[in-house]
C-alpha cells in the first residue's frame, strides 16, 4: 500500500524561506506527522518541527496542512488523494523560528494575565463537594490541549499584529468562562476579560470552533456566555443602579473583583 | 542586554517563552542562572517539585525539553490511585500499601509504597485547591474508578483524560506562583563540586547555545525510557536522560530489568503502533477476547491472585455492580499478567489480522456510556483507525509503557547517592517493585515530588547557613560543550536516525516482554555495537533548532539505558512483574529479597551491576501480607510476539 508522497515544506527562519519539495515513501494508514518524520530521518535531518505524544493529546504539532490549520498528527494521509501534493507550513500568526517551528510565547504571556482559581476554605471534613452538572462546564473547556490553534485562526490577531497586546484569543476566554463558571470559585474576572482581555473584539465568526482539534464549542460555550455575562454586568441598568447606590448587590454573587 | 542572575524579577528581560537571555556578556562565556533549586523535567513530578520548592522559599527554576504542559503526563488516562474512600469508605491507605507491594511482587521499597499510600489522598485535594475539576459521585465528592490491581474503586479520575487535568492544573499554579520555566531547553550534563551537586549544563533548542546552570541541588524529573523500544506508548522525550545524567554523575539505578509492557496498545495503523489504550476500558466493563471470541482471561489467574479473581463469566458480571458478593473479573488483573495473557494468545495464533487481541466494550455497555466515560477513547479510534468503539470491539496489543527501575534514592527525601540530587517519578526507582498498578504512577509523582522539592530546599538552606558553598567547576563546562558539540565535527559517520532506528528494534526483539540469556547476550553485543556506531555520528546542519543534533545527545543516553536494562534483566534468573523469562519462569524467592544495582564503570564507557539486599520491612507492616509471595510460575508463557515484525 506504499506510495510516493509529494509534499512541500516551508524552510526557513525569522529572515525568510520557502517552500521546498520532497518526494517521501508512506503507507496506509499513516499521518502528515509521519511523513514529516521519514523526511526528517531520511532526507533532511535539521528539518525542525515540534511534536511529543502523536496522539492528538498534547498539542504540539500545530501547524498549517494546505492552508488549513491543524494538527499533523490527527491529519490522515487518506484524506487526500494519493497524488495530491500535501503542502505543510507553519502556524502563520506566530513568529517563525525555523521551518515549522513557531514562536508561541505571545500564549505563555496571556495565561500569566488570567488570575487563577482562587477557592474558599474546603468543608468541615476536609472535603470539597461540587456536582457533577455543575463541573461539566467547565469540563468542556479544559479538554483544551493548548494547540493554539484556535489563537493562529483568530482572524482578530492572525491578520492585526497590533491587537495582540490588548486581545488573549479563544483559548483564554475559555479559561475565564471555566473558572466564571466554576462553582467554587470566589473572584469576579468578568471586567479583567473586557478589559485586558478584550473579549469585546471577537465577534464570533466561530473560526477558533472550526479548527478545534478537541472539537470544544468555543465560540458557542464559553465565549458567546461570556460575552453575555460581561454585558450583563457592565450594562443592565438595574445591576448598575445596585452597584451605585450599593444595596443590590446580587449581581456580584459576593464575588472579588479583580 | 543586562545579564540577570536568577531572580524572578529578570524574566522579563529575558525571551518570553524560553526564558533565553541571548547574551554570552558573562565571564565564563555562558548564559548563567543561579538558583537554589534547579528542577529538570516539567511533568507531574517536575511541576509538584518546583511548587514544593518554591513555597518551601527555594528560588526554583524548571528546564524542560518541550514547550510547558506537554510533557508525557498529559498521556496518563485513568486517574489518580487515592484511597479517599469516596466510593469505598472501607478503604484506607494499608489497603492501598497491600495491593501496590503485592502489584509489585513484594519488590518494592516498603516506606516509599507506604509514604504513597498514606499521602496521596491529600496531594489530590491540593489539585483540587488548585482548580482541577474532577469527575463526582452522587454526594459530589471526588468520584473513583476501578482499576487492575486495586481491591477497591480508588483513582481520581477526569474521564479518560487525567493526565492533561493534573498538568493544567500544575501548570497553571507553577504560572500563578511566577516560577522560573526555561523551555524547550536540554540539560546535556550535571555538574558537580566533589560529591556534592554545583549545578547543570544545557542547551537551547531554539538557538543551540549553552546555558549554565549555578544550583546546588538539581531534581530529575525526566520520566522515562520507552523511546529505546519500537513499539511504545510514550513521546519522543523519553529517552532516559535523568536516568544517564544520574549515571554520569555517580549516582546509581536500581530494578532495571523491570519494565512494563501495557496490554492495550493499539496495534493498527502502523503509525500508532503502541499508543496507549486505557485500562479503564477493562474498569468500565471492557472484556478481552481472542479471534475465537473467547474470554480467556480465565485460563491465566495466576495462582497468587485466585483467591481474589472471578473464575466464572457470571461472577465476573456480578461484580461490576455488586462488589461485595463477588470477586473481580480476570481482565483486571495487574498488568504485567495481562499483558503475558495477551502475548501467548497472540503466540498461540489466536490473534486478531492485525497481530493483537479484540478489546470489547461495545458488546457490553451503551453508546453514551462509552462516549461520556471514554471520550479520548473515543476520539482517538474514531480519528486514527476509523473504528468506532461503540459498536466494534477494539484491536490491541502490549506495548512498552513505563519503567519501574529508576534512580536509587532515599525513601523520604528522594536523594540518590550524590549530595544535592535528587530524583521522582519515573526516572526514580523503588516505588513500584517489579510492577506498577494503574493509577499509582500519577500518585508518586505528586507524593514524591512534594518531597523532593522540600528536602532539596531544606538541604540548600541547610548548607547556607553552614556557611559553605559549591562551585562550578569551569573546566568541566567546557569539556561538556565540547562533548556535546562532538557531532558536528565528525565526517562521513551515520546519522543518528538510523542507529536510533535500529536500536528501537533491537531492543523490542531481544528484550522485550518475554527474554532468555541467549537474546538477551545477543543484546548487549548488539548494544556495544551501537554505542561505536554512536561514536562516529554525523550531524548535518547548524545548531539553531536541529532535531538530528538533539537526538544524536539523546542517543547517548538512551544507549547508556538500553545497556543497564539488558545487563540486569540477564543477571535476574527468575520472572517477576515486569520481567518474565522464558528460560526461569517462576519467581525464585532468593531472587525476592534483592535489587539490582547499576553504576557506571570507572572508565566511563559502560555499567556494572551489583547486588543488594531489599531494605526489610517492619512487622507491624508484615502483618498486611498473610498469603505467602507467589511459588508457582504465573502462566503459561511463549516467544515474544511483539518482536517479529518487519
Amino acid at each position: 500500500m506504499a506510495y510516493q508522497l509529494k509534499m512541500r515544506i516551508w524552510r526557513g527562519d525569522k529572515d525568510g524561506g520557502a517552500l521546498g519539495d520532497y518526494d517521501v515513501e508512506v503507507s496506509e494508514g499513516e499521518v502528515v506527522l509521519d511523513a514529516i518524520h521519514r523526511v526528517q530521518a531520511t532526507q533532511a535531518g535539521d528539518l525542525a518541527v515540534r511534536w511529543n505524544c502523536k496522539a492528538g493529546k498534547c498539542g504540539s504539532c500545530s501547524a498549517e496542512v494546505n492552508g488549513k490549520p491543524r494538527l499533523m498528527c490527527m491529519c490522515r494521509l487518506s484524506d487526500f488523494e494519493p497524488e495530491e501534493t500535501i503542502t505543510v507550513t507553519p502556524m502563520r500568526t506566530f513568529p517563525v523560528i525555523r521551518d515549522l517551528v513557531t514562536d508561541v510565547s505571545f500564549n505563555y504571556e496571556k495565561a500569566k494575565e488570567v488570575p487563577a482559581f482562587a477557592p474558599p476554605e474546603r468543608d468541615a471534613d476536609g472535603k470539597r463537594r461540587m456536582m457533577q452538572v455543575d463541573v461539566e462546564r467547565g469540563q468542556e473547556f479544559r479538554k483544551c490541549i493548548e494547540c493554539f490553534l484556535c489563537q493562529n485562526t483568530c482572524h482578530v490577531v492572525r491578520d492585526h499584529e497590533d491587537n495582540k497586546k490588548a486581545f488573549s484569543g479563544p483559548r483564554f476566554f475559555l479559561r475565564f468562562a471555566e473558572l466564571d463558571m466554576h462553582p467554587l470559585d470566589t473572584l469576579d474576572r468578568r471586567n479583567l476579560a473586557q478589559t485586558e482581555g478584550g473579549i469585546g473584539m471577537c465577534n464570533i465568526t466561530k473560526c477558533c470552533t472550526e479548527v478545534c482539534p478537541e472539537h470544544i464549542k468555543i465560540t458557542d460555550n464559553a465565549i458567546i456566555p461570556m460575552k453575555e455575562r460581561v454585558a450583563d454586568r457592565k450594562f443592565d441598568p438595574v445591576v448598575w443602579l445596585g452597584s451605585i447606590v450599593g444595596i443590590f448587590n446580587r449581581d456580584s454573587e459576593e464575588r472579588d473583583e479583580v | 542586554m543586562a545579564q540577570t542572575f536568577g531572580t524572578t524579577s529578570g524574566m522579563n528581560e529575558r525571551h518570553p517563552m524560553t526564558g533565553n537571555v541571548m547574551s554570552s556578556s558573562q565571564a565564563t562565556g555562558i548564559e548563567t542562572h543561579t538558583y537554589d533549586v534547579v528542577v529538570i523535567g516539567a511533568g507531574g513530578a517536575g511541576l509538584r517539585a518546583a511548587i514544593a520548592a518554591h513555597d518551601a522559599g527555594a528560588r526554583t527554576a524548571i528546564v524542560c525539553k518541550s514547550l510547558l504542559g506537554k510533557a508525557h503526563t498529559v498521556m496518563a488516562e485513568g486517574g489518580i490511585a487515592a484511597s479517599m474512600g469516596n466510593v469505598y469508605p472501607e478503604d484506607n491507605w494499608e489497603v492501598h500499601f497491600r495491593d501496590t507491594m503485592r502489584g509489585g511482587k513484594m519488590l518494592n521499597n516498603w516506606r516509599m509504597a507506604q509514604l504513597h499510600a498514606q499521602e496521596a489522598p491529600e496531594r489530590v485535594m491540593e489539585l483540587e485547591d488548585w482548580g482541577a475539576l474532577f469527575d463526582r459521585t452522587d454526594d459530589g465528592l471526588i468520584s473513583q474508578r476501578d482499576f487492575g490491581g486495586h481491591k477497591y474503586a480508588r483513582l481520581a479520575h477526569v474521564g479518560d483524560r487525567t493526565g492533561l487535568e493534573m498538568i493544567r492544573t500544575l501548570q497553571q499554579r507553577a504560572v500563578a506562583l511566577g516560577i522560573d520555566v526555561f523551555m524547550e531547553c536540554t540539560v546535556t550534563e550535571l555538574l558537580k563540586d566533589g560529591n556534592r551537586i554545583s549545578g547543570a549544563l544545557g542547551y537551547w533548542r531554539e538557538t543551540g547555545r549553552f546555558v549554565c546552570f549555578d544550583s546546588p541541588s538539581v531534581i530529575l524529573a525526566t520520566g522515562g525510557i520507552g523511546k529505546s523500544f519500537k513499539v511504545t506508548s510514550n513521546s519522543w522525550e523519553y529517552t532516559g536522560d535523568g536516568h544517564a545524567l544520574a549515571l554520569r554523575a555517580g549516582a546509581s539505578l536500581i530494578n532495571m530489568e523491570f519494565v512494563q509492557f501495557h496490554p492495550t496498545g493499539m496495534v493498527w495503523p502502523p503509525s500508532v503502533k503502541g499508543l496507549l489504550v486505557t485500562e479503564s476500558v477493562r474498569g468500565d466493563g471492557g472484556v478481552l477476547k481472542n479471534s475465537e471470541g473467547k474470554r480467556f482471561m480465565f485460563d491465566y489467574i495466576p495462582e497468587f491472585f485466585k483467591a481474589e479473581t472471578a473464575d466464572s463469566i457470571e461472577e465476573a458480571d456480578r461484580w461490576y455492580d455488586d462488589k461485595k458478593n463477588n470477586r473481580r473479573p480476570p481482565e483486571l488483573l495487574p498488568r504485567d499478567e495481562v499483558a503475558r495473557a495477551i502475548n501467548s494468545e497472540i503466540k498461540a495464533g489466536r490473534g486478531t489480522p492485525h497481530g493483537g487481541i479484540y478489546l470489547d466494550i461495545a458488546s457490553r455497555r451503551t453508546p453514551e456510556f462509552i462516549r461520556k466515560r471514554l471520550p479520548s477513547m473515543y476520539h482517538q479510534f474514531k480519528e486514527l483507525a476509523d473504528v468506532d468503539i461503540t459498536t466494534e470491539p477494539m484491536e490491541i496489543g502490549p506495548t512498552c509503557h513505563y519503567v519501574m527501575g529508576g534512580v536509587e534514592v532515599d525513601a523520604d527525601t528522594q536523594e540518590s547517592a550524590v549530595t544535592g540530587l535528587y530524583a521522582v517519578g519515573e526516572c526514580s526507582g523503588g516505588m513500584h517493585g517489579s510492577n506498577r498498578l494503574g493509577g499509582n504512577s500519577l500518585g508518586d509523582l505528586l507524593v514524591f515530588g512534594k518531597r523532593a522539592g522540600e528536602a532539596a530546599t531544606a538541604y540548600v538552606k541547610a548548607l547556607r547557613d553552614s556557611g559553605s558553598d559549591v562551585v562550578v567547576n569551569q573546566e568541566d563546562v567546557k569539556a561538556a560543550q565540547v562533548s556535546a558539540v562532538a557531532p558536528f565535527e565528525v565526517e562521513g559517520g551515520e546519522n543518528p536516525y538510523t542507529i536510533q532506528q535500529d536500536l528501537q528494534q533491537s531492543m523490542n526483539d531481544l528484550v522485550g516482554i518475554i527474554r532468555t540469556a541467549d537474546e538477551l547476550e545477543e543484546s548487549l553485543v548488539a548494544i556495544e555495537a551501537f554505542k561505536k556506531r554512536a561514536e562516529t555520528m554525523v550531524v548535518e546542519g547548524h545548531r539553531q533548532y536541529n532535531p538530528g543534533w538533539h537526538l544524536a545527545l539523546d542517543l547517548r543516553n538512551m544507549l547508556i539505558v538500553s545497556e543497564s536494562i539488558a545487563k540486569a534483566a540477564l543477571a535476574r534468573r527468575e520472572s517477576r512483574g515486569g520481567h518474565t523469562r522464558d528460560d526461569f519462569p517462576g519467581p525464585d524467592p532468593a531472587w525476592g529479597t534483592k535489587n539490582l544495582v547499576v553504576t557506571l564503570n570507572p572508565e566511563g564507557t559502560g555499567i556494572e551491576l551489583h547486588e543488594k539486599p531489599l531494605p526489610e520491612m517492619p512487622d507491624e507492616l508484615k502483618k498486611y501480607f498473610e498469603t505467602p509471595p507467589p511459588v508457582e510460575p504465573v502462566v503459561p508463557l511463549a516467544e515474544p510476539v511483539e518482536t517479529k515484525e518487519s
